[in-house]
């Protein structure tokens, strides 16, 4: 089974363009990193900018309509994800809680959707989207 | 909430168990006993912990209850044969080092390493390693690994014991090989790994094609192992195939259980996560000088059908280069199969078909099923068809796989329709 661990830093919502972390928090993230990697659980992670550097793009509607970073209304964003292959909804939990979170963090934990999870009308439709995945892969390189 | 908890302490101790038995085996220097202690430790987690829940650090709890157990059976001198001086070492050991700090250092890790060398020591049969290897490394119960190979749970229960009292009999040491030894005693760990893979990717008997958890168990065993001997490029190379293979594990399958070979496989179903992990681990084997080894060319093969987007565009004479080594570095009758069939597909199957015909007689293939299956695929292909039935027909009596068996029946009927 997969799982995205979510990391929803409190704060992260305001911080300003091009805000990282402090060395010491992410020393000891590097070490809780590795050991998911010595554990042979980690599969991909991410860190990401804050959503004043970013956009939203809603569909009041149903016509796109862009908003442009910080978003005062929103009160948890994500700050990045792990994602990990476990056997079970419990180990990922029990690797979570070995996170040296701060006060203000959050990790939330959710399965990663499979094909096999879907009735085969969703699959007949959602096919192509492990190519798909692949060149989004690629072009990120 | 009990069973929440128990849940919990489940997914703890298959996190746990091999830093907490490693840990314990260094101390006490015998594999079995230390597992006892660790057993003992889990056991008292599931007293007290649905009692007091969970503790902070799971793993030092565990890892500082084994040690108070091993202190105890040390003071009782239930390790017979130990000289004297030698039990007041390892009680002072494990009064004096403080409970590791989980997830750090690489002192855990070598200990871990240690424990996977150990576990594949050649001195045990191979299905003995195998069973220890999941047991010890893996965290599996006795029960799931007698799940997983369709044996009962006493045949494993007893392969386990005698192992164990094997290692202690042959004073197998607790240590990584040094020199020429690691090379050797490496590609007895890397072999168990594959094994298990190969036990979940082609089940050899029952009916499930495919067996996920332990090609799961054995790509963490693998990826543990990257960590642990980074400069090792066979290590990586392995870590590559298994990558590969498993990318394809969901097209490989019908909906009706049916296997689908590779060829005919929905290519917009393979895992590309995994793929692109595979051709990482493969770049890091070629860097580190290791392009050559058996593994290595294996899963640069897989990664020759992995970049192809549909099979037409499959680099076959690339792949019959990498078999031409492999049968150089690692010759074998199944290698010159595989290769003949790449062949086939490079030049076409009457070139196929005479590599396939001189290995007829190989006395080691003469159970193999894949060699008249691939005879009748090639036979098909050339449009003797009453050849190729009797050939699918012959391979379909040879497998053991209810699945395959089916698939070669109907390539068989297949012949007599065509005619």
């Amino acid at each position: 089974m997969r799982f995205m661990m979510l990391m929803i830093p409190k704060g992260y919502e305001k911080a300003k363009p091009g805000t990282s972390p402090d060395a010491k928090a992410v020393a000891a993230m590097m070490k809780y990193n590795e050991s998911l990697q010595k554990a042979g659980i980690l599969l991909a992670l991410d860190g990401l900018h804050p959503p004043s550097m970013g956009a939203r793009v809603s569909f009041p509607g149903g016509k796109a309509k862009v908003t442009d970073g910080p978003f005062p209304e929103a009160k948890e964003v994500l700050g990045g994800y792990w994602m990990i292959q476990v056997k079970s909804k419990e180990e990922a939990i029990e690797w979570a809680r070995r996170c040296p979170g701060s006060e203000n963090e959050t990790i939330e934990i959710r399965q990663v959707q499979e094909m096999a999870d879907f009735p085969p009308d969703v699959q007949k439709e959602a096919k192509g989207f492990a190519e798909m995945q692949s060149k989004s892969a690629k072009s990120r390189k | 909430m009990t069973a929440d908890i128990n849940r919990s302490i489940d997914a703890i101790w298959k996190i746990e168990s091999a830093r907490v038995i490693s840990g314990l085996t260094r101390i006490v220097r015998d594999v079995g006993v230390a597992e006892d202690l660790a057993q003992d430790a889990l056991v008292a987690a599931l007293e007290e912990w649905p009692r007091s829940g969970l503790p902070e650090n799971p793993g030092a709890w565990l890892m500082a209850a084994s040690r108070r157990r091993a202190i105890d059976v040390l003071r009782r001198k239930k390790l017979q044969k130990r000289k004297h001086e030698e039990i007041g070492r390892a009680i002072e050991a494990l009064q004096g080092v403080p409970p590791e700090d989980p997830g750090a250092d690489g002192g855990v890790g070598d200990d871990i390493l240690r424990l996977v060398f150990m576990a594949c020591h050649p001195a045990l049969a191979p299905e003995a390693r195998v069973a220890l290897t999941l047991r010890l490394v893996g965290g599996l119960t006795t029960g799931e690994i007698a799940r997983a190979f369709l044996v009962p749970e006493p045949t494993i229960a007893q392969r386990l014991v005698r192992a164990k009292r094997t290692l202690t009999e042959e004073r197998v040491p607790f240590e990584v090989p040094r020199g020429g030894e690691l090379a050797r005693r490496l590609s007895s760990v890397l072999e168990v790994v594959y094994l298990v893979f190969n036990e979940g990717y082609s089940a050899t008997a029952g009916d499930d094609w495919l067996r996920p958890a332990l090609c799961e168990e054995a790509l963490r065993l693998g990826r543990i192992l990257a960590e642990l001997a980074p400069d090792e490029p066979e290590v990586h190379g392995l870590v590559a195939l298994m990558e590969i293979q498993a990318s394809r594990s969901a097209a490989r399958t019908a909906p009706s259980g049916e296997p689908i070979l590779l060829f005919d496989q929905d290519r917009s179903r393979w895992d590309y996560l995994l793929i692109r992990r595979g051709l990482a681990a493969l770049q890091r084997t070629e860097e580190l000088g290791g392009a050559r080894g058996p593994y290595a060319l294996q899963a640069a093969i897989a990664a020759c059908h992995a970049r192809a987007r549909v099979a037409e565009e499959t680099d076959w004479p690339r792949i019959v280069g990498l078999y031409e080594t492999l049968t150089r570095v690692s010759p074998s009758p199944v290698v010159e199969l595989n290769r003949a069939v790449a062949v086939s597909m490079a030049s076409g199957p009457a070139e196929g078909l005479k590599r396939v015909d001189a290995l007829v007689s190989e006395r080691s293939l003469k159970s193999y099923h894949l060699l008249p299956s691939v005879r009748g695929d090639l036979l098909f292909k050339l449009g003797r068809l009453d050849e190729a039935r009797a050939e699918f027909e012959r391979a379909a009596k040879m497998t053991q796989n209810q699945r395959e068996r089916d698939l070669l029946l109907k390539r068989a009927g297949e012949c007599r329709v065509s005619n």
